[in-house]
């Protein structure tokens, strides 16, 4: 099952991985991460094919794209 | 399951300190990507700009150099020169390149030096408070222009691309955006093409990244994404400009 990971650290809530997601899977979170952002989460596992247009959107790399 | 998406050796692993959507951080990414997959990362001199990207010498993995406003194809021409063996690439903004750089820009694809010069379009000075720059459109606001550029009073918007594409020295010119991932892929193609054609010794190579400045437009990341699509892309027509084929058959043409 491919999926993402964001790493909370480098995320800074932009959303562009939002818009970018063909499958609308990431979301942001409501919880504040220690940088003091929303980070964006997967929101629906399920739905990620790993084709990681997220992770090439990304401008903080926050991104891991496993598969 | 396997990771897909290592980080790249070019660029040092670390936060990166632009705002929320900034364009910058893609271009470091595709970049340092490009040194890696093209193996001269070790050979590489980089010039970092004066601008946001000020700090790409912290950024990047490969020897860097930063220097005065606007002077980085001059100095990426010293070094290129001295040292011929090594890959020189400057990396800079419009108010940067297109302002107080614009003489040293200009002249370095006149003369064909064998460089590669990443150039980030946002439009704006980002770093400094969102002024207006030589490349903001007509109407656009900045804190310089509060009610939008005017044309009587500011001039009109200059097309690095389309200026240079004038010029018999400049080898490869092409224009991309990194506001979609479909367009950071051909960002990716274009950087790449770029220091090949350095490899192989074909001249002057810029490659124009439009790219969003959430802050400097005070808009939202999303909003500066579709600002790129409706109202930079119609004044800023993506495309190739210039092509070293398309020169090598003109010289052939000529001779």
């Amino acid at each position: 099952m491919p999926e993402i990971k964001v790493n909370e650290r480098l995320c800074k809530g932009c959303e562009l991985c939002t818009s970018a997601c063909p499958k609308q899977c990431i979301a942001m979170s409501d919880k504040f991460s220690t940088t003091g952002y929303y980070p964006a989460m997967l929101a629906k596992q399920e739905c990620c094919i790993g084709c990681g247009l997220c992770a090439q959107i990304c401008p903080d790399l926050a991104i891991e794209v496993y598969k | 399951m396997e990771l897909v998406n290592k980080w790249p050796a070019g660029l040092v692993e670390m936060p990166l300190r632009y705002c929320p959507g900034c364009g910058h951080g893609i271009v470091h990414r595709i970049v340092g990507e490009c040194l890696e997959e093209l193996g001269i990362r070790e050979r590489t001199v980089g010039v970092a700009p004066v601008g946001c990207s000020v700090f790409a010498d912290d950024y990047f993995n490969c020897d860097m150099i930063q220097g005065p406003h606007g002077r980085g194809p001059a100095i990426a021409t010293g070094i290129k020169r001295s040292k011929p063996e090594c890959i020189v690439f400057s990396y800079q903004g419009d108010g940067d390149l297109a302002s107080i750089g614009m003489a040293e820009t200009i002249h370095s694809a006149a003369r064909s030096e064998n460089i590669t010069v990443i150039f980030i379009n946002n439009a704006i000075y980002g770093m400094t408070g969102g002024q207006m720059a030589p490349t903001t459109l007509i109407g656009q606001k900045a804190s310089t222009c509060p009610r939008g550029r005017d044309p009587k009073v500011n001039g009109y918007p200059i097309r690095i691309c389309e200026l240079l594409q004038s010029l018999e020295g400049a080898s490869y010119l092409e224009r991309t955006s990194v506001h979609t991932a479909a367009n950071a892929i051909k960002t990716k193609k274009a950087v790449k093409r770029a220091f090949q054609n350095q490899i192989e010794c074909k001249g002057f190579s810029l490659v124009e990244v439009l790219s969003m400045c959430p802050t400097g437009w005070e808009a939202t990341p999303l909003n500066s994404v579709k600002y790129i699509a409706d109202k930079m892309m119609p004044l800023y027509p993506l495309g190739v400009y210039r092509s070293p084929e398309q020169r090598e058959q003109k010289e052939g043409g000529a001779a």
